[in-house]
Parts: C-alpha cells; sequence; structure tokens
C-alpha cells in the first residue's frame, strides 16, 4: 500500500472510532439520566432474557412474537410496578434462527442480572435441543410451549424443559384427530394419504414419529416431504404432491417456508382446504404473503388466536400511549404477538408462584422452577390478568411438566382467521403416554442421567 | 533490538533442525503455553470458555485439517465439513454400540474413518484440479448431509434426526465443566498441531507441496501424484474426523445433521483463506477472526452502550464483519499469518531499518 493511502485509512479509522466513542459517552450520560429519573426499586431485579430473530429467513415471525413478549414485560413494570415490586429487566439477543448463535445467547444470557436468567424461551426446536443439555448444568428452566422436544413432558428425566400447553405430538395427534372426524370416523381414514410437507429440521422431523405410530392404527399412508432450510425452494415438494394426489396435506412450516407453501399450492392447484398447519403455520405473516390464494387454509389454534382483550387494552394504555411501544405496534394483536405475550405471560406468573414458596426476593432459575412446577392457572386467574379467551387452564406438575393441551382449528378467510366454532381437540394420551416414556428412558439412558424422584422432592 | 537471532549458533543437526530456531521463538512459545495452561484457566469466564474458546480449539484442529489438504497439497475441498459430520456420527455409534472402548481409542478410530470416506471422495482429485475439484467435492458434502439425515441407523433411530451424548470420559476423569474441556481440547489440539507441524516438515509434507507448486515438475522428479493426493485427503479427513468428533461430543452434546452443513465448509475454507493457506499458524488466526470476530462485534454496541436494536446490531455485524474480510484480503491477499511473517521481519531490523 502506498503511504498516502495508509494515512487516509488511519485518518479514516481515527474518524469512526471518535463517532463512536462520542456516541457511546452520550449514550451512557442518557443511560445515567434516565436512572437517576427512575426511582431506586426496592425489591431487587428479576432478570429475563429474551432470545429473538427479527433478521433473517425467520424474521416474519420472530419480529411479531419477540414485541409481543417484550410489551408484556413492560406492562408488568408500568402496572403493577414488577412483580410483587421486583422489577422485570431484560435483554434481548439475536439468534437469527441459528442453532449455533442461540447456544452462544444463552451462554450470554445465562449469568446476568442479580440472580441470574429467569427461564428461557429458545423460540426454536434446534435450540431447544442444544440447551436441554446444558440445563442440566445450570439449572435453568426452559420453557418451549408448543414447540421443543415432545418427550420433555416426563419431568423425571427432563427435569428442567417445560413444554407447556403442548407438544408436536400433541398437535399431530388433534390433526389426525380432526380429518378423521371430517371424514366420518378416524377408522375411515384407512387407505387415504396424508402427506407432511415439514421443515427438515428437528421442528418438522417431531411430529413424524406419532403420524407413523397414527398409521399403523388407522391404515393411512403417510407421505414424508422434507423442505431443506429456509424453505423458499419447494418446487420438487410440490411435483411430488401433484404425482402423489395426497388426501391431506399437514404443514410444518416456519417463516418464509409457510408462505411460500402456499403460494406453491396455489400453483399446483391443490385445494387449501385439504391443507392443514401445524399451531407454528397458521399466523398472519403465513397467509398475507399469499394473498387471496391463502383463502379456506386452516391451521390448529391453540393459547392465543388472533385478536384483542382486556389486557391489549392495558397494553396499550400502559406502554404503546407512552411510547414506550416495541416495534411500532408492529404485528399487535396478531397470532404471533399474543403469543408472545401469553409467553411472557407464563413466566411471569411462574416467578409470581415461586415467590409463594421461596419469598419476595430476585429468584433464581432454579427457585422458579417450583414456580413452573406447580403452575395452576385456572379460568378466574386467567380472566383477572386479562388473558380470557387467549388462554387455556394450565396445571403442571414434577411428572407432568406439560400441563393439559387443548387446541382448536381456524382457517383464513382472506382477511383474518376465523375459529371454527365447536372445535375443541384433546391430543389422545393413550398413544401419546406409552411413546414419551420410551424417548425420555432412552435418552436418559444415552445420557446416562439420574431420573428425578418426584415423591421424594414433594416430601 | 529484542528479536535477533545474532549470537545464536547451530553447532548440532539437531539444533539446526528443532522447529522453533530462534530462542526468543522459543521463549515465546513457553509463555503462550503457560498462559494458555496456567493463566487461563483462572480468568476465563464461563461464556468465555463455551462460547468462544472451546469452539475455537476445536475448529483450529479442523482448519489445520483442511490447511493439509487445500494449503500444503493444493487441492481444493468444499466438502470437509462432511468429513466433520462422519467424524461426529462414527464416533457417536462407537460409543453407542461398543461402550467399553476409551474415548482416546474413539476419537482415533472416528478419525480413521472419516479418512477412509476422505481418500474415497479424495479420488476424483487424481483427473481433475481447481475449481473443478472443489465442485466434485460438493458431492462429499451433500452425500453425507443425505446420509445421515435419511438413513436412521446413523441416529441410532432418533425421532427427529437429533442425536446427545453423555460427557466424555478419559481414564475415570469426566470432562463435563468449561475448564476441564477447555483444558482436554488443548492437550489434544497441541499434539495434533505438533504431528502436523513435523508432517508438513517431512518428506510426505514436501510432497504435498511439490505437488502443490507444480504437480507436472513434481512427477518429473518422481514424486507419484496418486500418493501425494491421497495421503493428503486421507491425513486431512482424520484431522477433520477428529474435530468433528469434538465439536460433536465436547462442544455440542446433542447435535442435528444440520450442524455440519455446507455453511460449516465455507466457514472452515474462510478460515484457512483468511488465516493463511499453508500455514500452521494461519488455521488458528482464521479460526479465531472467523468464529470471534462476529460474535464480538455483535456485542461492540452494547458494550459502549449505544442503544440500538439488536436486529440493527447483527446487520451491522455483517456489515463490518464483509467489510473487514475484504480489507484484510486486500492489505495482504496470503492472510493473517503472512502479515506476522511481516510483522516479524520488522521486528528484527527494529529501531534501525535500512
Amino acid at each position: 500500500m502506498k503511504q498516502g493511502a495508509k494515512r487516509a485509512v488511519l485518518a479514516v479509522s481515527v474518524a469512526v472510532a471518535a463517532v463512536f466513542g462520542s456516541t457511546a459517552a452520550l449514550a451512557q450520560a442518557k443511560k445515567a439520566e434516565a436512572k437517576k429519573m427512575e426511582a431506586p426499586s426496592k425489591g431487587g431485579e428479576q432478570f429475563f432474557p429474551v432470545l429473538s430473530y427479527r433478521t433473517g429467513a425467520y424474521a416474519p415471525n420472530g419480529v411479531p412474537f419477540a414485541n409481543g413478549f417484550v410489551d408484556y414485560l413492560k406492562l408488568v413494570n408500568a402496572r403493577d410496578g414488577g412483580i410483587n415490586g421486583i422489577k422485570i429487566t431484560w435483554e434481548e439477543c439475536e439468534t437469527g434462527y441459528a442453532t449455533d448463535r442461540g447456544v452462544e445467547c444463552y451462554e450470554r444470557l445465562k449469568g446476568k442480572g442479580p440472580t441470574g436468567a429467569t427461564a428461557f424461551h429458545p423460540l426454536s426446536t434446534g435450540i431447544t435441543f442444544a440447551v436441554t443439555d446444558k440445563s442440566f448444568v445450570d439449572k435453568i428452566p426452559i420453557i418451549t410451549f408448543g414447540y421443543g422436544r415432545a418427550d420433555s413432558v416426563d419431568g423425571t428425566v427432563f427435569g428442567w424443559n417445560f413444554p407447556l400447553g403442548g407438544t408436536y405430538w400433541d398437535a399431530a395427534d388433534m390433526l389426525v384427530q380432526h380429518i378423521g372426524k371430517k371424514e366420518g370416523g378416524l377408522d375411515k381414514l384407512k387407505g387415504k394419504k396424508i402427506a407432511l410437507v415439514y421443515h427438515d429440521s428437528p421442528y418438522g422431523k417431531e411430529p413424524i414419529a406419532l403420524l407413523q405410530e397414527r398409521a399403523k392404527m388407522h391404515g393411512y399412508e403417510l407421505l414424508l416431504l422434507p423442505v431443506t432450510h429456509p424453505g423458499v425452494e419447494q418446487k420438487a415438494t410440490w411435483l411430488q404432491v401433484r404425482q402423489q394426489r395426497p388426501d391431506y396435506v399437514f404443514l410444518w412450516g416456519w417463516g418464509v417456508m409457510n408462505s411460500t407453501s402456499i403460494k406453491e399450492a396455489v400453483a399446483t392447484g391443490y385445494p387449501r382446504e385439504k391443507m392443514y398447519g401445524v399451531w407454528w403455520s397458521g399466523a398472519e405473516p403465513d397467509v398475507t404473503p399469499a394473498g387471496d390464494g391463502a383463502k379456506g387454509y386452516s391451521a390448529l389454534v391453540f393459547l392465543a388466536p388472533a385478536g384483542t382483550g382486556a389486557v391489549h387494552k392495558d397494553i396499550v394504555k400502559y406502554v404503546h400511549d407512552k411510547g414506550q411501544g416495541t416495534g411500532n405496534k408492529e404485528g399487535f394483536g396478531e397470532v404471533l404477538y399474543n403469543r408472545g405475550m401469553v409467553g411472557a405471560m407464563m413466566t411471569v406468573e411462574a416467578v409470581k408462584r415461586a415467590q409463594i414458596k421461596h419469598g419476595k426476593k430476585p429468584l433464581k432459575g432454579e427457585e422458579v422452577r417450583w414456580g413452573l412446577e406447580n403452575m395452576a392457572l385456572d379460568n378466574a386467574a386467567i380472566k383477572r390478568l386479562g388473558f380470557e379467551g387467549f388462554m387455556t387452564p394450565i396445571s403442571t406438575s414434577c411428572v407432568d411438566h406439560r400441563g393439559d393441551s387443548v387446541a382448536g382449528i381456524h382457517t383464513w378467510d382472506g382477511k383474518r382467521w376465523v375459529i371454527e366454532k365447536g372445535t375443541t381437540l384433546v391430543a389422545d394420551s393413550t398413544i401419546i403416554k406409552p411413546m414419551i416414556r420410551a424417548s425420555a428412558e432412552k435418552y436418559a439412558a444415552e445420557k446416562k442421567l439420574v431420573k428425578r424422584d418426584c415423591a421424594k422432592e414433594a416430601g | 533490538m529484542f528479536y535477533r537471532e545474532n549470537g545464536q549458533f547451530k553447532s548440532s543437526y539437531a539444533s539446526d533442525q528443532q522447529m522453533l530456531p530462534i530462542l526468543q521463538d522459543r521463549l515465546f512459545m513457553a509463555g503462550l503455553l503457560v498462559i494458555a495452561f496456567a493463566a487461563v484457566p483462572f480468568f476465563a469466564t464461563d461464556y468465555l470458555f463455551l462460547s468462544l474458546l472451546i469452539p475455537f480449539l476445536i475448529l483450529a484442529l479442523a482448519a489445520i485439517g483442511l490447511n493439509l489438504v487445500v494449503g500444503y497439497c493444493g487441492q481444493i475441498s468444499l466438502g470437509h465439513a462432511a468429513f466433520m459430520a462422519v467424524g461426529a456420527y462414527a464416533a457417536y455409534n462407537l460409543v453407542l454400540r461398543l461402550p467399553q472402548l476409551n474415548f482416546l481409542v474413539v476419537l482415533v478410530l472416528a478419525g480413521l474413518i472419516a479418512a477412509a470416506v476422505g481418500l474415497v471422495f479424495g479420488i476424483p482429485s487424481l483427473r481433475i484440479k481447481g475449481l473443478y475439484l472443489g465442485v466434485a467435492t460438493l458431492a462429499a458434502q451433500f452425500f453425507m448431509d443425505w446420509l445421515f439425515a435419511r438413513v436412521k441407523w446413523f441416529t441410532n433411530y432418533a425421532h427427529s434426526g437429533s442425536v446427545q451424548t453423555a460427557p466424555v470420559e478419559v481414564f475415570g476423569w469426566i470432562v463435563d465443566t468449561p475448564v476441564e474441556k477447555y483444558l482436554f481440547l488443548l492437550v489434544v489440539l497441541i499434539v495434533f498441531t505438533l504431528i502436523a507441524k513435523n508432517l508438513v516438515r517431512s518428506h510426505i509434507g514436501r510432497e504435498w507441496m511439490a505437488i502443490r507448486d507444480m504437480d507436472v515438475a513434481a512427477e518429473v522428479i518422481g514424486i507419484r501424484p496418486v500418493y501425494a493426493k491421497l495421503t493428503a485427503f486421507a491425513v486431512s479427513s482424520f484431522y477433520v474426523g477428529v474435530a468433528g468428533a469434538l465439536w460433536g461430543f465436547v462442544h455440542l452434546g446433542s447435535w442435528e445433521p444440520l450442524a455440519f452443513s455446507l455453511t460449516l465448509s465455507l466457514n472452515l475454507l474462510f478460515m484457512i483463506i483468511i488465516g493463511g493457506m499453508g500455514s500452521l499458524l494461519g488455521s488458528y488466526f482464521g479460526a479465531a477472526f472467523i468464529l470471534m470476530l462476529p460474535i464480538l462485534l455483535n456485542q461492540v454496541p452494547a458494550m459502549l452502550g449505544v442503544p440500538i436494536s439488536t436486529a440493527m446490531a447483527s446487520h451491522l455485524e455483517f456489515m463490518i464483519f464483509g467489510a473487514l474480510i475484504v480489507f484484510f484480503l486486500i492489505v495482504e491477499p496470503h492472510g493473517l499469518a503472512r502479515l506476522w511473517a511481516i510483522g516479524k521481519e520488522k521486528l528484527r531490523l527494529w529501531p534501525f531499518p535500512h
């Protein structure tokens, strides 16, 4: 490099450093000022890690979820002054839905705050698999409501995982039951063809075991059609749909994969009325890019359908009207926003519950686990919290980390999601329970884990 | 002034052939080892170990492996993550099916299996060169991705294709805390670096370099290209296979086929390009650059207290990281190792350059 060019580079880098330095100083000053304005919280702080993805192929779904999650935390601080006087603090970390970055975020956030992380919502089944391993050492609960490992319902083996409200096995079971009902009985499924179009990752592969089990029982044929990450290229998959003409298509996608699937279905001429998505494939970002073509497409809906309720009014009043809203009301009242809110609420309630046992102070992840294992959210509590219509009651125990799993079906009418009235789906535990036990036993054997003795811990 | 070899005479063959002929280099290396073994375990936090140091040590090993075939033998490979996957799944199945084996034996066997697979995928290198070979090695990547995702036996029929392992145990020592993992990996890496260093100084390494520099000339002076190219692929795959087994067992603990995707292959290649082709030191630099820099860049705004959203921080991370890659390649196309060497040259003349 020439001498002059070198000098130029030096000058530029000095200038950049100066700009960075001065903004940093300004920001510090602002922060200090903000701290002074805020009344010192008496009770201490409870730290909530937020793993989110606001960039990449999954951002359309990640953004509203993260906004809902953070908005609810803001609401609890603004309206209630924290959890029984304990202020909530949080930090977001961008995972981009990538497992390695997710694990890095987990490591980054697990020790923050006075008592470490409260509980993690990995929001990715891949990240869940990776951090499940670490939870045994770190003793921090991992809440995977409606996703994650299906076998982690078993609290004696998976001491730190909480698939609250449902797993993919439940979801798959519900979908089979639903189409069975439509056909006029599960025995009518004999000889039918069901295609599973799935994201080729642990997320998409989870339901396969159950669908195969059910296929053995009812005699339908299961077509497995994987779609590779990120799912924008599905021509080959839908060519197979066109050739095989399945009677139903189950969609197990996430991010741009969902809308691409629906567009491909339109292009292939596959009727959307015969397509059913899992609860992660049934939000606004999944259907709006496909335009009118998405009309008639249905998906499962569990916890948090679209719409607004009492809690939304509070969020508008305490958060958005004060200019504190996350992301310009992006996705406000949509399926994923509401689901993020429910996720935050369940964590906050778990902390509240744990405070009964451990006292009103900042709690460690290990203490919060007690709250998650003894959750008792009945209809009265849900109503009091303003979540009426957005949640079903959940009660958990040391053995059962899931609680009850109930879901419905909603259909896209071209403008919004309409809930099918009178459809309440409950997974058949006689099929799922033995599968959970077998899978959890295998996990314990491979990891050489010692199982928890729940009876002893309670006593 | 300080870095000068005046007065250091070599009076025996042994001293002439030693790995670090200059006293100051030996002292520096000794100091580095003391820091790595004695100081780092006391100062580093769990985050530093688990997110930066442990993956760094394993990726450095993988980069050395790739450097042997690409940097030393001149055969481009775009599919080395596949051999990492072979190593990882081989180790997983060995531990699962032969639980009485010692982990070190498993590690070597996994490496050997990866070497055998690497040998097979190295065969095209006998007929094709350069970019064409690079494309041919992509076959390894896609084949292995397919194999481990679709053939259930390899994943012990796990219902979601994700496998998990128990903590590593070596002679009764259970390697499960971050510090223990770090020390274990450090020892493995040092042993393998020493072997690689001696390999590239031996006749085998010289054959590889001859093939790299001009294969026709090498053949004329009596080097068999078949032997040289295939040994390079085999040794390289062995290293990468061992790294893959460590990546699975020590770093991840549970993984899915996606963990060894094409992205990882490309990252390994970028490591040796940025770090320096045909340089073991470069493998270390490259691994550090590609692995650590994005993570650090991502945290810079938060550290400085600049209030920007996490999305903005990750966009900035991509932009600055990309710009830095371009910057370093313009300043020194031969990689960070070459910059280091230039620095050393300058230091020898300092403070009186000509």
